[in-house]
């Protein structure tokens, strides 16, 4: 028994061995390819976002493959699909990394199914770079692999709960109500912004929170709108949760002076279609970029997303962008690095250093999170989701308040 | 919690459950008739919402109207579902078999909808969704009368059918013994095949009703069977009154729930009711025994 016992310690490590190996090896002849291996939610809950990071990933690609791949190797992904499964997540990225070897990876969609797979990726000790796992539920891990490109989710409201709280007093909402669904995404956005708005005075008339495999909203909506709140602040992960409260709203006759949710407004064509055409004007959501970014690397993945995809820039899906982000962060490491070598990446994305992305710029802290990108709130005004605070910043609208009345 | 607030949280448990009612009769049906546990219904459901917008968004149908195909075209699927998939199966693990078999459907379904409107959320639309009547103190959205009304009219004829026809009585029959209504002349293939189709064609309605009322995807069946189990476990396998009995009341405590204490606990309703049933009545509230009684 021990003799077993040792000889599979030893295939253990020489195994670990072997994959450390890979995982560390510098690029080969320049005509092999590097696989990129990637996990993503191409069905289940998160499908609209997991298709649209596919579509950000594969963009991505094929533009980096233009200007000569990674190091010369022209880049393939290896995109397996997680259902949406926290547990197939991780089957996929030991798959990804374990048998088939793959010399990098990119992260999934959502905090919920990164804080399961961050902890196998970093076993392999491979760097894991990711655009949508924002969470402080990732970041509490210990891990030192994970760097998320996008804004810190927590961070996400400050901006809007500013605002609201600079205010004249005249003008300054006085209730508000903090419907949540239960989502790691979700629930860490919503006490920092409350705290700030009880600070102005803004009392609290509602909070609390919305099982995630909820499908009928009616209820908890209703008793939103009967307490005819000033602002409601609805912690979301997608569109059916937004719609759902818009359509319980206008049925209730209730339309609150401010209403922001911390997802499914940015769902471009889908959100509107979902809520109804002008129905979505004066809805706000915090992002870190919207399709009509002047900056020119975003400029320039819009149009060749038009291109290929169709629609107009305001109908881009964040997601594409954040995805985009990831490998544009992983093309710089790689380049500064000169190989696959994970652990130099890592140490390199930890070093201080300021990337670029077409969501802006890009500098990890000792846990990963990007303190560079400050979250900016959009607000749907007239058919166009524009950014509107901080108010003044550069490229900004003025923020429409009070929100106008529901369209029909 | 207020009064009104309590008013409140019934109404919408009421019609909200006419919704779920229609939804889940068809389970309760197929399950009644022929021991099959349908997991396809939730994707079923969602069948039925895509038909819908296919006629809307193409054709300029009014959802209601647009019934008059899309039940037809769901009560062929389902004869096709029995036909080609669920006869094939033994008599004595069909049960169990059917879950597999449905659960196939269901990801079937799931896939061709994907590659036909992709992932992106849709939500049915008609000038009636936002608009809502003004009782007392209360709104009450005019999607979810209609679809309250729809459940009656449906769910009656259903009845209706059931135990006032001559078909009926082949069904019920079916449902006690194969054997024995093979020995008096009920052809049992042919009426369990019409049962499937009954029950998927009442799910079409479901689905227009769900897809007005919510945004969805090809994936969002699956949050539905789970409620929609335990509505037709509450009110027992095969009872069409049952269906419609346990959908109101359980949405009812739901909604109270949700309101009085917290919405995370709304879910807790669902399985609390399915555990206490099978513990307590496994028949449910009008569960086989009642119906054959009536």
């Amino acid at each position: 028994m021990r003799i077993r016992s040792v000889a599979s310690a030893a295939v253990l490590l020489v195994t670990l061995g072997l994959v450390a190996i890979g995982g560390g090896s510098t690029a080969g002849a320049s005509s092999s390819p590097v696989t990129i291996g990637i996990s993503l939610s191409l069905s289940g809950d998160f499908s609209a976002d997991g298709q649209a990071y596919d579509q950000g990933y594969k963009l991505w690609a094929a533009d980096q493959n233009k200007k000569g791949g990674l190091l010369g190797h022209p880049i393939k992904l290896q995109i397996l699909s997680d259902a949406s499964s926290p547990t197939q997540v991780v089957t996929n990225y030991n798959t990804l990394i374990g048998s088939d070897k793959d010399q990098l990876v990119f992260g999934p969609f959502s905090s919920l199914l990164t804080t399961p797979s961050s902890k196998v990726v970093a076993r392999y000790g491979y760097a894991f770079v990711e655009g949508a796992g924002g969470a402080p539920s990732v970041f509490g891990q210990g891990l030192n692999n994970v760097f998320d490109v996008s804004v810190p989710v927590a961070t996400n409201l400050y901006a809007f709960a500013k605002y609201i709280a600079s205010l004249p007093k005249s003008e300054r909402p006085k209730t508000a109500a903090y419907p949540t669904v239960d989502d790691p995404f979700t629930q860490p956005q919503l006490p920092p912004a409350e705290k700030i708005l009880a600070a102005a005075g803004v009392k609290t008339v509602y909070s609390k929170t919305i099982p995630e495999e909820e499908v009928d909203y009616t209820a908890t909506a209703n008793a939103v709108a009967a307490l005819k709140p000033d602002i409601v602040v609805l912690g979301a992960t997608d569109v059916p949760t937004v719609s759902a409260f818009v359509h319980a709203f206008i049925q209730q006759h209730f339309s609150p002076k401010a209403f922001i949710a911390t997802a499914g407004p940015d769902q471009g064509a889908s959100f509107i279609k979902a809520v109804g055409t002008g129905n979505e004007n004066g809805i706000m959501v915090p992002n870190g970029w919207y399709g009509d970014s002047p900056k020119a690397d975003s400029q320039a993945m819009v149009k060749e997303y038009i291109a290929k995809y169709g629609g107009t820039a305001s109908e881009v899906n964040a997601d594409i962008a954040e995805a985009y982000s990831v490998g544009q962060v992983v093309t710089q490491a790689v380049q500064h690095v000169g190989s696959f070598n994970n652990q130099k990446i890592i140490a390199y994305l930890h070093s201080g250093v300021t990337l670029n992305s077409v969501q802006g710029p890009v500098k990890f802290d000792s846990k990963g999170e990007n303190t560079a990108l400050q979250a900016t709130t959009f607000q749907w005004q007239k058919g166009v989701l524009n950014p509107v605070i901080p108010v003044g910043s550069a490229g900004t609208k003025p923020p429409t308040y009070p929100k106008p009345a529901w369209s029909s | 919690m207020s009064f009104d607030s309590l008013i409140q949280a019934i109404l919408d448990g009421v019609l909200t459950g006419g919704v779920y009612a229609l939804m889940a009769a068809g389970l309760s049906l197929i399950f009644g008739v022929m021991d099959i546990i349908n997991i396809a219904q939730g994707a079923m459901v969602i069948l039925g919402a895509y038909l819908s917008y296919a006629l809307s968004v193409h054709l300029g149908i009014d959802l209601f109207l647009g019934l008059l195909i899309t039940v037809p075209v769901m009560f062929v699927l389902g004869m096709f579902l029995e036909w080609g998939f669920i006869r094939r199966l033994r008599e004595g693990d069909r049960t169990s078999m059917s879950i597999l078999i449905t659960y196939a459907f269901a990801i079937i379904i799931e896939g061709v909808l994907t590659v036909l409107f992709g992932t992106d959320y849709d939500q049915l639309s008609a000038s009636y969704l936002n608009s809502s009547v003004h009782i007392l103190n209360f709104y009450l959205p005019d999607i979810y009368l209609f679809g309250f009304a729809l459940a009656v009219v449906l769910l009656g004829g259903l009845y209706v059918m059931f135990f006032r026809t001559k078909f009926g009585r082949g069904l019920r029959a079916s449902l006690q013994n194969r054997t024995a209504a093979d020995l008096v002349g009920i052809n049992v293939n042919r009426t369990r095949m019409l049962a499937t189709g009954i029950g998927v064609g009442v799910t079409a309605a479901g689905g227009m009703v769900y897809g007005a009322t919510s945004a969805f995807n090809p994936d969002s069946g699956y949050d539905l069977i789970s409620r929609l189990l335990a509505i037709v476990i509450l009110g027992g396998m095969g009872s069409i009154g049952g269906a419609m009995a346990s959908a109101v009341l359980l949405l009812i405590a739901a909604d109270i729930v949700a309101t009085a204490w917290e919405p995370t606990w709304s879910i807790l309703v669902f399985y609390a009711a399915i555990i206490l049933v099978l513990s307590f009545r496994p028949i449910g509230l009008f569960g086989a025994r009642a119906v054959r009684s009536q």
